[in-house]
């Protein structure tokens, strides 16, 4: 097949020729509307309009998270009900440590993420060179996690004691005189090693919304604090902080989401190798090499409740940010 | 004037703008180098990868099997033949291809059917407005990993694993959730009086759509487009598993992955290829970084 | 060009009636202004005219169709809105050639008919401006122009001054006023300021909570208001009450206040003898001395320079004057004021209907 000319067709295709059509079929459920009397006519505009968004995610998102719900409960070819022998399996074994993993993504991926992001948004906010300190910190963020990974495949990069170190890490350790560490082989690690690569792609955002909701602290609480002689780090302790926390809440659950769904890192530098298996890379094993649609589902089921106390934080915040 | 001196800054390298301008460090001197020193530390570290990503990229094999990527520095000794390699033999240029016959599709539609849908969850008076709102909050964390078994069965039976438009069609019902959710305040914000005057003016509730809010909305639809994009094109999991089968060059993110197991090529020619996968995302960031700025902090949901 | 006819209109937002029969009729090319408290659903009447508010009850009829089910695009009615509401992306020719691109009419008529209203509102040179780059003053004829080039049916107004200072407000009324003369179009206002209904108005509807008060010419509601209502609201500063009975005199009757104070009555006030009425003038129907005239202590003065405007207390009861002569007198001092029999006004005290 020739791609050359492939491509443009297809970019036309979807980007024109689609948008084009969900226009006209738009005009189209208009012009049908128009025929009815204006009571009905309001009632149903809204369902005309929604019809294409809500039938997508209908299609996408809710339509398999209630089937995955179902084949979770069911045996590897998705054909008989087993009652909750995936769930079983999927605390029992191996699977107790590639979860182990998780729980370790869970808390120190965000917690670092955190903790950085907040020293970064406070100190950049205290130099002149910010803007630039703020682009650097966010270019990582356009980088796909693939590409981060081979990125930091070669920071991490291993030679045995005593020959020369390409690995930008192990370089600076052999300058120092210390030897080598097999950052993507030696258990717990590899772990954290992998989460810095994820801290280092995500850090930005983070950065971002904390440096928005620093500045949005008012200076005169601030200034006033200062004239009544308290130190740099009582404001930010007892001035700055209780300000930003709904942000900070922010930064952890979106931080959490993105651990809990993290596979690209995992799948392309060490593969779960080596003891640094997660929930979601196990489930692309369980799918493509173990062929089990029963315990991938039941992976995928576990990974949606532990979604779901955010997805609540994120609803109650909704609300009250709609309804003030 | 601040954005384009912003941009232009960025690919120096990593020294040099130190005492800029006037400082805005106050307090005592050692203090102030601390602050100094952590926050040159922060940017050596985020800007460094990137650095030896590209000087990697392009340094001629036989450098690059005997010292690393920072000797290009004292002793710099640039090739193309990485990047020749890359488009001979890693089909990296199909590879590009394919995710942008991806990504600008994908892109597109996120933008247009968020605009519809927060156009007419916000605009139009109706009962359960609330609750779909409601539920796509819910549905902004939901990780994909869960669609992926009843979906992979579907696509199988109707044909659309291993094409593009299955990607398409994935990724946007995917996003559509957080487009919506982006839109959505943006254009609660537009005064009512502006649709009215539109519909005494004679326009139907298409040509308000076209003349009112699609025009308006613009900023937030650039800020829309740039993140999808950049979804689209980072992602990895959704190609992995939906293009499978399909006699297209694989997208760049899938090539890349595929290429990191092998070592056949060497390390030149996969520098090279990753540095074309993030030129475009890098570009596009650094030229809307306003815009970006705005889709980040507009999409977190905020108390 | 049409008549607009509202019949029985009622409109209610769930269960809170905030349009309660209303009823007006208005001519051809006539100019109705709606005045009445904040929140009495002036706008809501407004709104339900354009179509943009639906009707709950009742009919709302351009000549003689009625309009209740026709889309608001469809009802050729143009309305100027307290924010201007111009499009921020288009330019004023854009602004204003918006409609007549809906409408199909052919680029050289719609440059002619820009140009024209373009020139009747001084917008000539601004013709290539975004909104935002304009004055308040300038945005508000925008406005306008963006309503003249349709040449509608109906105008509708809502608060279109009241973002503009105060000299300008004077200029662009009678501007406005010259306007609407000479295009003739049937015209509906409304305004919070008494001086704007007075001086624009064929006819003034005065509403309260969402029912009709009064609706007559700004000199026949001035002269005649219908209840206590509209004699408190039309006229600044507002009429003076009195609380009394109407009581037998030697040479007639007169108004007898609960406090003891004598006023006089017009003639024909005969027939009320006997009953407790609201007695009402107005600050600038009092004269200063003469025959009969009542001792009132000053509480205050405020000279205006062309009018003197007195605060007195009249028995136990508090009155305003106004005056033209100007008072040299001082608070705590009297003066001796009388009030114009021909200009009397009698209320019924529990209804607060007019009885004369
Ligand atoms: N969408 C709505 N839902 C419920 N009540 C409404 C709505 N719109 C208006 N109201 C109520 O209807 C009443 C009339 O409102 P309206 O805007 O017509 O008043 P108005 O006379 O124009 O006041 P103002 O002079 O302040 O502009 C008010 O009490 C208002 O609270
Ligand atoms: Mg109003």
């Amino acid at each position: 097949m020739d791609i050359t000319g492939l491509v443009p067709l297809l970019i036309v295709l979807g980007a024109i020729g689609i948008p084009f059509l969900v226009y006209l079929a738009l005009g189209l459920g208009e012009a049908v509307l128009s025929l009815c009397p204006p009571g009905p006519q309001r009632a149903m505009r809204p369902w005309l309009w929604l019809l294409l968004p809500l039938g997508l995610v209908a299609l996408i998102l809710i339509y398999p998270v209630i089937v995955t719900v179902a084949t979770s409960f069911q045996d590897a070819r998705a054909e008989s009900w087993i009652g909750a022998a995936n769930y079983r399996w999927a605390f029992s074994g191996a699977m107790l440590d590639v979860i182990g993993n998780n729980i370790l993504w869970l808390v120190i991926f965000p917690v670092v993420t955190l903790v950085l992001a907040l020293i970064a948004a406070v100190l950049f906010d205290k130099v002149s060179y910010e803007p630039l300190a703020m682009t650097i910190v966010i270019l990582p963020t356009a980088i796909s996690f693939t590409a981060g990974a081979v990125i930091w495949t070669q920071m991490y990069s291993f030679q045995p004691a005593g020959s020369p170190q390409l690995g930008t890490f192990n370089a600076v350790l052999q300058v120092f005189g210390l030897g080598p560490v097999p950052w993507l082989i030696q258990p717990v690690v590899n772990t954290l090693a992998l989460i810095f690569v994820a801290v280092w792609l995500q850090i930005g955002i983070a950065v971002l919304i904390l440096s928005s909701a620093i500045k949005n602290v008012g200076t005169e609480m601030i200034e006033a604090a200062r004239l009544d002689g308290a130190g740099e780090w009582r404001i930010f302790f007892s001035m700055i902080l209780p300000n930003i926390l709904p942000s900070v809440l922010v930064v952890l659950t979106t931080m959490i989401i993105a651990a809990l769904k993290v596979f690209d890192i995992v799948y392309v530098m060490t593969n779960g190798n080596f003891g640094t298996d997660v929930i979601a890379n196990r489930l692309y094993y369980e799918l493509f090499a173990a062929n089990n649609l029963g315990h991938a589902s039941a992976i995928a089921v576990i990974l949606l409740i532990s979604a779901l106390p955010v997805a609540l934080i994120n609803i109650i915040q909704f609300r009250t940010e709609v309804r003030p | 004037m601040s954005k384009t001196a912003r941009q232009s800054a960025v690919p120096l390298s990593s020294h040099g703008f130190i005492g800029l301008a006037a400082d805005r460090v106050r307090g005592r001197g050692h203090l102030r180098w601390l602050v100094h020193a952590v926050v040159l530390l922060f940017v050596l570290f985020w800007f460094v990868p990137i650095l030896a990503l590209l000087l990697s990229s392009l340094r001629p094999q036989a450098e690059t099997a005997a010292s690393g990527w920072w000797m290009a520095l004292p002793r710099p000794a640039f090739t193309a033949t990485n990047y020749m390699l890359a488009f001979d033999q890693l089909r990296v240029a199909g590879s590009l291809g394919t995710s942008l016959a991806i990504a600008i599709p994908t892109t597109v539609l996120v933008i247009l059917l968020s605009v519809i849908g927060a156009y007419a969850l916000v605009r139009m008076n109706f009962a359960g407005r609330t609750a779909i709102s409601l539920l796509l909050v819910a549905l902004l964390v939901t990780p994909p990993q869960i669609t992926l078994v009843p979906l992979l069965r579907l696509y199988n039976l109707v044909g659309l694993s291993g094409t593009i438009p299955g990607i398409w069609l994935y990724q946007v019902g995917f996003t559509l959730p957080f487009g919506v959710f982006l839109l959505r305040g943006f254009i609660a914000s537009i005064p009512q009086e502006l649709f009215e005057s539109a519909r005494l003016d004679g326009a139907s509730e298409l040509r308000i759509f076209r003349s009112i809010v699609l025009p308006l909305s613009r900023p937030i639809m650039a800020s829309l487009g740039i993140m999808a994009f950049l979804w689209s094109w980072n992602d990895l999991l959704i190609p992995l598993l939906f293009m499978g089968g399909s006699s297209l060059p694989p997208p760049i993110t899938v090539n890349l992955a595929g290429l990191v197991a092998q070592t056949t090529q060497g390390q030149g020619p996969l520098m090279a290829a990753t540095f074309l996968s993030v030129l475009v995302p890098l570009v596009l960031v650094l030229s809307l970084q306003r815009h970006f700025v705005r889709g980040i902090l507009g999409g977190a949901v905020k108390g | 060009m049409t008549s607009v006819a509202i019949r029985a209109l009622r409109k209610s937002y769930g269960t809170i009636p905030v349009i309660r029969d209303v009823s007006i009729d208005i001519e051809d090319g006539e100019f109705v202004v709606l005045v009445g408290p904040s929140g009495c659903g002036k706008s809501t009447l407004l709104r339900m005219i354009a179509g943009l508010e639906t009707v709950s009850d009742g009919e709302i009829c351009m000549g003689s169709r009625v309009i209740n089910d026709v889309a608001a695009k469809d009802r050729d009615i143009a309305m100027v809105f307290q924010s201007y509401a111009l499009y921020p992306h288009m330019t004023v020719a854009e602004n204003m050639a918006f409609s007549l691109r809906l409408k199909g009419i052919a680029r050289a008529e719609r440059d002619r008919r820009i140009a024209k209203v373009g020139e009747l509102l001084g917008l000539g040179a601004l013709l290539k401006r975004y909104p935002r780059q304009l004055s308040g003053g300038q945005r508000q004829r925008v406005a306008m122009g963006r309503a003249i080039v349709r040449d509608p049916q109906v105008f509708l107004f809502d608060e279109p001054l009241s973002n503009l200072d105060a000299k300008l407000r004077v200029e662009m009324r009678s501007e406005i006023k010259a306007l609407q003369h000479r295009l003739k179009i049937t015209t509906i206002y409304v305004t919070h300021d008494q001086i704007e209904a007075m001086t624009m108005a064929d006819r003034i509807v005065v509403m309260r909570d969402g029912r009709v008060e009064q609706c007559d010419t700004p000199l026949d509601l001035y002269d005649r208001p219908a209840n206590m209502f509209v004699a408190a609201f039309i006229g600044s500063p507002a009429m003076n009450f009195l609380h009394g009975m109407v009581e037998k005199r030697n040479s007639g009757c007169s108004f007898m206040s609960c406090d003891g104070i004598e006023l006089p009555l017009p003639p024909g006030a005969g027939q009320l003898e006997g009953r407790p009425v609201v007695y009402g003038i107005r600050p600038e129907h009092f004269g200063l001395g003469g025959a009969g005239s009542l001792q009132a202590r000053i509480r205050l003065v405020e000279p205006t320079g062309s009018e003197t405007m007195v605060f007195l207390r009249l028995g136990e009861t508090e009155v305003v004057g106004l005056f033209r002569e100007r008072i040299a007198a001082r608070e705590g001092e009297t003066i001796p004021i009388r009030p114009d029999p021909s200009r009397i006004h009698l209320f019924d005290p529990d209804s607060g209907r007019r009885l004369i």
